[in-house]
């Protein structure tokens, strides 16, 4: 307490200054005023013991949470976005006023491209820092690994990307879409607006792709009586496609079910324009191009294929306009913002709304009022979520322009309730 | 699996193939003839090759980007200048790290194969801190893009022509380089017996030097040649060393027969394997295949006969 009294003892001279500062940078400002003040900045603060009954890292001033993502390593190319995005979020969380009167301190962990690394930060995280909570993870293989992590030592992951589903923890709030949200709402729509009825599926060989075209087989075979004339894997970072395209051209499918990941993204839309295959005319569907990857693959190889995901950096709304300058304004004019980094941004302000409702930071106390907890300034629009620890969100179907962005062709009229075990896919 | 297809369907599935196979085995031989060249000459192991590639394919980004901005009206024949300033930065940084590093490892083999490694990662993230993590995106000139109709059913990828065109012009330049120029004797006589060749009055140390250098600036060709349908990340190298290994392995190291011979074979077996069977088994079979052929033929398909 002793340091507090010091602040207020001298802050007629200091607030002086503070005020003159404000005046010429005030944004900038805000923070290091509200730090200065803690008394006059965090009025209500709660007392530490009353929100802190499990010895998190909470002090009277300050709340410290874990990023966990590849910062190195071939994931780094697709994390640096989450990474950045969950910044922000603390960045204008603090700015805010904090959560329950405390400033965000976050410790930063490269997971490294490898499972069992991401297994040990995790812990380190929980363990040694007292994290009161982690962002992080973005492969489902790397989710997988910190998931016994995260129940053992009863701690609380803000989990970005969009999966393949089958999977329910109480240890986690997935912020991305499972499989049904995205693959189910994306194919009755090209079965509905194109008439689609024949399918290629093509992905990567793991477990997402290969659990994502189950579901996607078994919605066009026994919902939308389509057939599918294809179904193939490559290895990850596969870079030749030549083969795969010739077939292609001679099954003629309706449509080109793409869900291949990463830097192979490059080679595969690059072959299929030299091959003379023309999106504009050839309808492609993709849940795994991002704005993101379309920077590598280039917007001319692209323009023409639609995208199912629930964001997209175009969307026409006042919450996204707001996220879209923030985020330039903070990692330069030349960034784009895919789906995932989206999803990355909810964590931290779906956490604190979640603590603020419990008026704790006890993580036991944080998982029961997580359902219904609802987001109205989420940049994708409004978003809840749902007692199975997934978000209602809308889906949306986008279509990929020369310039690399994606203008919105459809959208779901409603949320979509997550359904992580969708009868009869399993 | 055959009954799917018509009889015409298969003649021209045969024929676009082996159009498909033969695009893979120029890009194998481009991968390959830089890290060929090293490790027949040097027995250096040489690991940082795929970051060699990618500096060229950065190469051809930067270059692209500059016509973009002030050569708008060149742009259709950037690609070229690409190539050659490719060619000339892999190159420029061989030279230098056979200077620095590679030339101190010599006699120790398996110490060229750690540094080679560390070289790599520090490639790696020099990338990361001038480029950036993410891909970028190299675009080409509209003319590359597309395809020639030769049937109905058949048509001719043209940056496929343009990769096979480029490799066998490589390819000549390096026969005519090693086989037809007094520099070339050099090299094969050092690589033939180093202390012979320094008796007989060889600078072996500048023909290490020129042939490391030579080698990868090879590799900065490829990679700009893989701009056309690869990605251009600072780890994206990785992706290929270790089918460049593959096939420098398969092939007997010190041959330059052996390369070409080695990257046919594997890219015709992959390319159709992968019509019948799918990507990931394709791979899986070939590699088996090449497994039990060097458990027969430890020494590769070719080698050159030494004494020793």
């Amino acid at each position: 307490m002793s340091s507090n009294d010091d602040h207020s003892k001298d802050s007629s001279v200091s607030r002086r200054n503070v005020l003159k500062v404000l005046s010429t940078v005030p944004a900038a400002a805000l923070l290091p005023a509200a730090a200065l003040f803690p008394k006059a900045g965090y009025a209500q603060a709660p007392a530490t013991s009353a929100v802190n009954t499990t010895g998190l890292a909470v002090t009277d001033t300050e709340v410290t949470v874990g990023i966990l993502h590849s910062v190195t390593g071939t994931m780094a190319i697709s994390e640096t976005g989450s990474v950045q995005a969950e910044k922000l979020a603390i960045d204008q969380i603090n700015a805010a006023g904090g959560v329950l009167g405390r400033k965000i301190k976050y410790i930063q962990e490269d997971g490294a491209s490898d499972w069992p690394t991401f297994a040990e930060k995790a812990k380190k995280l929980l363990v040694n820092d007292k994290c009161a909570s982690v962002m992080g993870c973005w492969t489902s293989a790397s989710r997988k690994a910190v998931l016994p992590v995260f129940e053992q030592y009863n701690g609380i992951l803000y989990y970005p990307t969009f999966y393949e589903g089958l999977e329910q923890s109480k240890n986690v709030i997935y912020t991305g879409q499972e499989a049904t949200q995205q693959i189910i709402a994306g194919l009755d729509w090209v079965s509905k607006v194109k008439g689609a009825k024949s399918f290629y599926l093509l992905g990567s060989d793991y477990i997402w792709p290969r659990t994502s075209n189950k579901i996607a087989r078994k919605h066009i075979e026994n919902f939308l009586k389509g057939k599918v004339v294809g179904e193939e894997y490559f290895p990850l970072g596969h870079t030749q496609f030549n083969s795969v395209i010739n077939k292609i051209k001679l099954t003629k499918p309706d449509v080109i079910y793409a869900i291949i990941v990463g830097g192979s993204n490059v080679a595969f839309y690059k072959q299929l324009k030299a091959a003379g295959i023309d999106l504009s005319k050839q309808t492609l569907l993709t849940i795994s191009v991002t704005e993101d990857e379309i920077l590598g693959i280039g917007g001319e190889n692209i323009a023409g294929a639609y995208a199912c995901m629930k964001y997209f950096q175009s969307l026409d709304n006042s919450n996204n306009k707001k996220f879209v300058e923030a985020f330039k304004k903070a990692y330069g004019d030349k960034v784009v913002i895919g789906d995932v980094t989206q999803a990355a941004y909810l964590g931290p302000w779906l956490w604190k709304l979640t603590v603020e409702k419990a008026g704790s930071f006890d993580v036991d106390k944080v998982v029961e009022a997580s359902p219904g907890i609802e987001f109205k300034e989420a940049p994708e629009g409004y978003v809840k979520i749902h007692p199975n620890h997934h978000l209602w969100s809308r889906t949306r179907v986008g279509k990929a322009l020369v310039n690399g962005q994606y203008e919105v062709v459809y959208e779901t009229p409603d949320l979509v309730e997550p359904n992580p075990f969708p009868k009869g896919y399993q | 699996m055959f009954m799917d297809y018509s009889l015409g369907d298969l003649g021209s599935i045969f024929v676009m193939q082996a159009f498909a196979g033969l695009i893979l085995f120029s890009i194998f031989v481009l991968m390959a003839l830089g890290l060929a060249i090293i490790f027949g000459q040097m027995g250096v192991i040489n690991m940082a090759h795929g970051e060699f590639m990618i500096l060229g394919a950065y190469m051809t980004y930067l270059t692209s980007n500059l016509f973009q901005t002030y050569l708008p009206s060149l742009y259709s024949i950037y690609f070229f200048v690409a190539m050659a300033v490719a060619f000339l930065a892999s190159g420029a940084l061989g030279l230098l790290v056979e200077w620095s590093m590679i030339r101190f490892l010599y006699k120790r083999p398996l110490d060229t194969l750690l540094a080679t490694w560390g070289l790599s990662l520090i490639l790696q993230q020099s990338y990361r801190s001038i480029f950036g993590a993410r891909e970028v995106g190299v675009e080409l000139p509209p003319w590359m893009m597309g395809s020639l109709p030769v049937t109905g059913t058949i048509e001719v990828q043209i940056n496929g022509l343009f990769v096979m065109g480029l490799t066998v012009v490589i390819t000549l330049s390096v026969y005519l380089l090693l086989y037809r120029s007094s520099w070339g004797k050099q090299v094969r006589a050092v690589m033939q017996n180093r202390v012979m060749a320094g008796a007989v009055g060889i600078n072996t140390e500048k023909t290490d030097r020129y042939t490391f250098g030579l080698g990868c600036g090879i590799a900065g060709i490829a990679g700009s040649a893989f701009t056309m349908i690869g990605s251009t990340g600072p780890t994206a190298g990785q992706l290929y060393i270790v089918d460049t290994f593959l096939v420098v392995v398969f092939g007997g190291a010190q041959s330059l027969l052996g390369v070409i011979a080695s990257a046919f074979t594997i890219s015709q077996a992959q390319s159709t394997l992968e019509f019948f069977l799918s990507g990931s088994m394709a791979k899986v079979l070939t590699l088996l295949g090449v497994v039990v052929i060097l458990m027969i033929r430890p020494q590769g398909l070719f080698t050159i006969k030494v004494r020793r």
